[in-house]
């Protein structure tokens, strides 16, 4: 009983990075652009998100001020590289999928070489302390799983029932959705295509460098360059798992994490398994479940990774 | 934005693409409560035109005019907001939206901050549908309408986002012949309210319902003139530049063998019911089928599962005594079957590909063009030049893209290709739709010398003049099983009209 408690209350928490970065690449992909190179975005996140209370505290306590300061830094940071990469795709064209692998190689590569210029070697912070909510956390069980954890991870699971919303119910996410599935109709109907998808990819790339911030400031509590370790490309496929929707794509990060944190729990039981088939599980769950769920998709963007062009014709 | 077009005038607008001037010296003008037909063949620069009106395109030379003032748009919604509105040939809907939705994307009256007020555009959906008598259900995704239906919409569309000046381009190519009489009257009664361009090549739809016409050949203006002062033929003749008589199947029975025989056949379509329903059919060689219906009645599905693309549920098809239910597209072109196919740019052609390639599409293995899967460059390329002038197709070069072609060209490299790989029997779906006279023109000489060769043709089309001016038989397919056979001479435009619409003969006679 104790384990299964153990493995759910990490399962939340654990989902949360994954949770923003697919959020995040369901915007872009919503609006017909394919970017592959979250994982960089994330990089950069989670070492500006470290860098504040590092540089404030030298590795030791900060005021938790300084913590958000930098999440912040790194949701802003990453809005700037999704537009960068904007540049490359929208302006100029580029084949989107080539230019995410790019965006990734940059993210990972710059966020390395910046950390040991201005950190160093691997250093742990404190981070983000929990917030539990007072009597909601007091409930058995519940409480432990759901309530006992910082406040990125209330946000980031408030923020579903919010995109959903910006989607469905918004001038925004109908512009968006229009410019993802066809956007000559769009244009027609005198929306600025390439505008809507440099606006998605400023806010996909703002939730990727948070999710990035949440990793090195409030999970792992530290820097290094494996840090990201694949996540961003897991987020890429949540999308797809997900079919586009936000309920959906949470559903898909907190299965994957659900699998990851049973592997962590498990190689501490010493069963007789090799713990590389648990480190296996969760990519093999993923690879699965989007194998058998990518049928009859209607939702799915049917302008994704094509650029527009008003004056040809496709 | 609440005053009227009481006229509006485009001078001298000249426009080039690389390599072709498509709008060349054009002139026209509209007045209030007019309507203008502008006609011409596919590729004369109609839609070209138009889209230079709406701001799509910029011209490089020439004015336009609205009330007597100079008008710039830089943009479709510098467009919208001088009351000028467009329904494009490919309909601009996004297909997992529903209705209203469609129409909030450009009624930004709706759209709150934090908040798209749907119910209002709903209501303004409602208000407009009734007042123009355009029925529309606001929550029906336009994935689930039919064309007309998805036409419907896009007049709705167009005329919620406040439209006073309607350009429709060739509102009736992909309707059937009930739903473009509906049209037409509807139209007749909008232009109490506004004016209307309308692009079209089927004269007898510029007679009933224009009052002027402007005809364009290769971008430029040939004719204008009041449209009463003309007969059908004297514009097609301005249109085409010479005179077209389509041709039509006077020949006598050939007596041919059976060649297609398909006895009690059920096919699903993509949304899991059974499209072709118990359907037999039997063509003969040397004899033209056609089979009329209106569309979406299982002939898409019937064409799919002969030619192997489709899962055949239950049933026989005897291709030449074999049964090829079931058996790969691969085996059933390599038993002699030739398939024009319903969507020419997906199914027919790869685009992207040269012309010269698609020619060779379903021989690319075979000996005349490759040597140990090696391609032969010179045949190739001597069979390109052989096709494009029997065909007559009109392009830079059989090197270009197919897909940069018109749809009357790449009609023919279609054609081409499947004919000259002289099959044993043809299949041809909805050859000629949204083609001009003289492309129709020749591809029905085409089909007909095939028959004349001996070749079985089954002919699916919605066209009525095309069914019956070239068939021998008519089956009427409804609900995906035939209802009813007639012989070349005893089918009437309305007994066929009546048979397609499903009612039986007993209904005919109460009519």
């Amino acid at each position: 009983m104790n384990i299964i408690i153990n493995i759910l209350s990490m399962t939340v928490p654990f989902s949360v990075a994954l949770l923003l970065a697919s959020l995040g690449e369901m915007f872009n992909q919503r609006s017909g652009v394919f970017n592959l190179g979250c994982e960089g975005i994330m990089a950069m996140g989670a070492f500006v998100g470290m860098l504040i209370p590092f540089s404030i505290g030298g590795g030791g306590a900060v005021a938790a001020g300084w913590n958000y300061l930098g999440i912040l830094l790194a949701a802003v940071v990453g809005a700037l590289l999704g537009l960068f990469f904007g540049v490359v795709v929208v302006t100029f064209r580029a084949p989107q999928g080539i230019a995410g692998i790019g965006l990734q190689m940059f993210g990972v590569g710059t966020a390395g070489t910046l950390f040991r210029h201005f950190v160093g070697g691997t250093q742990s912070i404190p981070g983000l302390s929990s917030n539990p909510i007072p009597f909601l956390s007091d409930i058995p069980i519940v409480g432990r799983i759901f309530f006992s954890h910082n406040i990125i991870v209330y946000l980031a699971f408030l923020f579903v029932p919010v995109a959903w919303y910006i989607l469905q119910k918004t001038s925004w996410g109908l512009e968006v959705r229009a410019c993802g599935t066809y956007p000559r109709a769009a244009d027609s109907m005198g929306i600025n295509v390439n505008r809507i998808r440099y606006e998605a990819l400023a806010v996909g790339g703002a939730l990727a460098g948070l999710a990035g911030a949440y990793l090195s400031v409030c999970q792992i509590k530290m820097f290094s360059d494996e840090l990201i370790a694949g996540r961003g490309f897991i987020a890429v496929a949540l999308v797809y798992f997900g079919h586009w929707k936000p309920v959906r794509i949470m559903l898909g990060a907190l299965l994957f994490s659900f699998t990851q944190t049973i592997q962590y729990n498990v190689q501490g039981l010493g069963i007789n398994i090799p713990y590389e088939f648990f480190v296996m599980l969760p990519y093999v769950v993923v690879v699965v479940v989007l194998a058998f769920t990518s049928k009859n998709q209607t939702t799915s963007p049917a302008a994704l990774g094509k650029p527009f062009n008003r004056e040809i014709r496709t | 934005m609440e005053d009227k077009i009481k006229s509006l005038k485009m001078e001298h607008i000249t426009k080039r693409f690389p390599g072709v001037l498509a709008s060349d010296d054009i002139s026209l003008n509209v007045e209030e409560g007019e309507i203008l037909a502008l006609v011409g063949e596919n590729g004369a620069g109609k839609t070209t035109l138009m889209n230079i009106l709406m701001g799509i395109y910029q011209q490089d030379e020439g004015r336009i005019f609205i009330n007597g003032k100079e008008v710039r748009f830089r943009g479709p919604e510098d467009a919208f907001k001088a009351g000028l509105g467009m329904v494009h040939q490919q309909y601009m809907l996004v297909p997992n939206m529903t209705v209203t939705e469609n129409v909030a994307l450009g009624y930004k009256k709706a759209w709150k901050p934090f908040r798209l007020d749907l119910e209002m555009v709903r209501e303004r959906v409602e208000e407009i549908s009734s007042r123009y008598g355009l029925a529309v259900n606001p929550d029906a995704y336009i994935w689930q309408l039919s064309v007309g239906e998805q036409q419907r919409v896009e007049l709705v569309k167009t005329l919620c986002l406040g439209a006073k000046f309607l350009i429709l381009d060739e509102p009736t190519s992909a309707l059937t012949p009930q739903e473009t009489d509906e049209l037409i009257d509807l139209l007749k009664k909008m232009k109490r309210e506004l004016s209307i361009i309308f692009i079209s090549h089927k004269l007898n739809e510029v007679k009933a319902l224009s009052d002027k016409v402007v005809i364009l050949r290769h971008g430029a203006v040939v004719f204008s003139g009041n449209t009463s002062d003309y007969s059908p033929s004297e514009i097609a003749a301005l249109m085409t530049g010479h005179e077209i008589v389509l041709p039509e199947n006077r020949e006598p029975d050939m007596h041919g063998d059976v060649a297609l025989a398909i006895s009690d056949l059920y096919v699903r379509s993509d949304r899991g019911f059974f499209a072709v329903n118990g359907l037999n059919l039997e063509v003969r060689e040397g004899e033209i089928v056609g089979l009329a219906g209106v569309s979406g009645n299982g002939q898409k599905e019937l064409a799919e599962a002969i030619n192997g693309l489709r899962p055949i549920e239950k049933g026989k098809i005897e291709f030449f005594g074999e049964d090829i239910a079931n058996k790969t597209p691969y085996y059933v072109i390599e038993h002699g079957m030739g398939y024009i196919p319903e969507e020419r740019n997906i199914e027919g052609i790869v685009p992207s590909f040269q012309i010269k390639e698609n020619f060779i599409l379903k021989d690319s293995d075979d000996e005349k063009f490759a040597r140990h899967r090696f391609l032969k460059k010179k045949e190739i390329n001597s069979n390109a030049e052989i096709l494009r002038q029997n065909f007559d197709i009109r392009c830079p070069g059989t090197n270009t893209a197919a897909g940069a072609l018109s749809g009357g060209n790449i009609q023919k490299v279609i054609l081409a290709r499947e004919i000259t790989r002289a099959p044993k029997f043809l299949i041809a779906v909805y050859p000629t739709r949204g083609l001009d006279m003289g492309a129709i023109e020749f591809i029905h000489q085409e089909l007909l010398k095939k028959r004349r060769e001996g070749i079985g043709i089954l002919l699916v089309s919605e066209e009525l003049d095309e069914i019956m001016n070239l068939s021998d038989r008519i089956a009427v397919i409804y609900k995906g099983a035939i209802q009813s056979i007639l012989h070349h001479g005893e089918a009437t435009k309305k007994s066929l009209g009546i048979l397609m619409a499903g009612l039986g003969n007993e209904e005919e006679k109460n009519d």
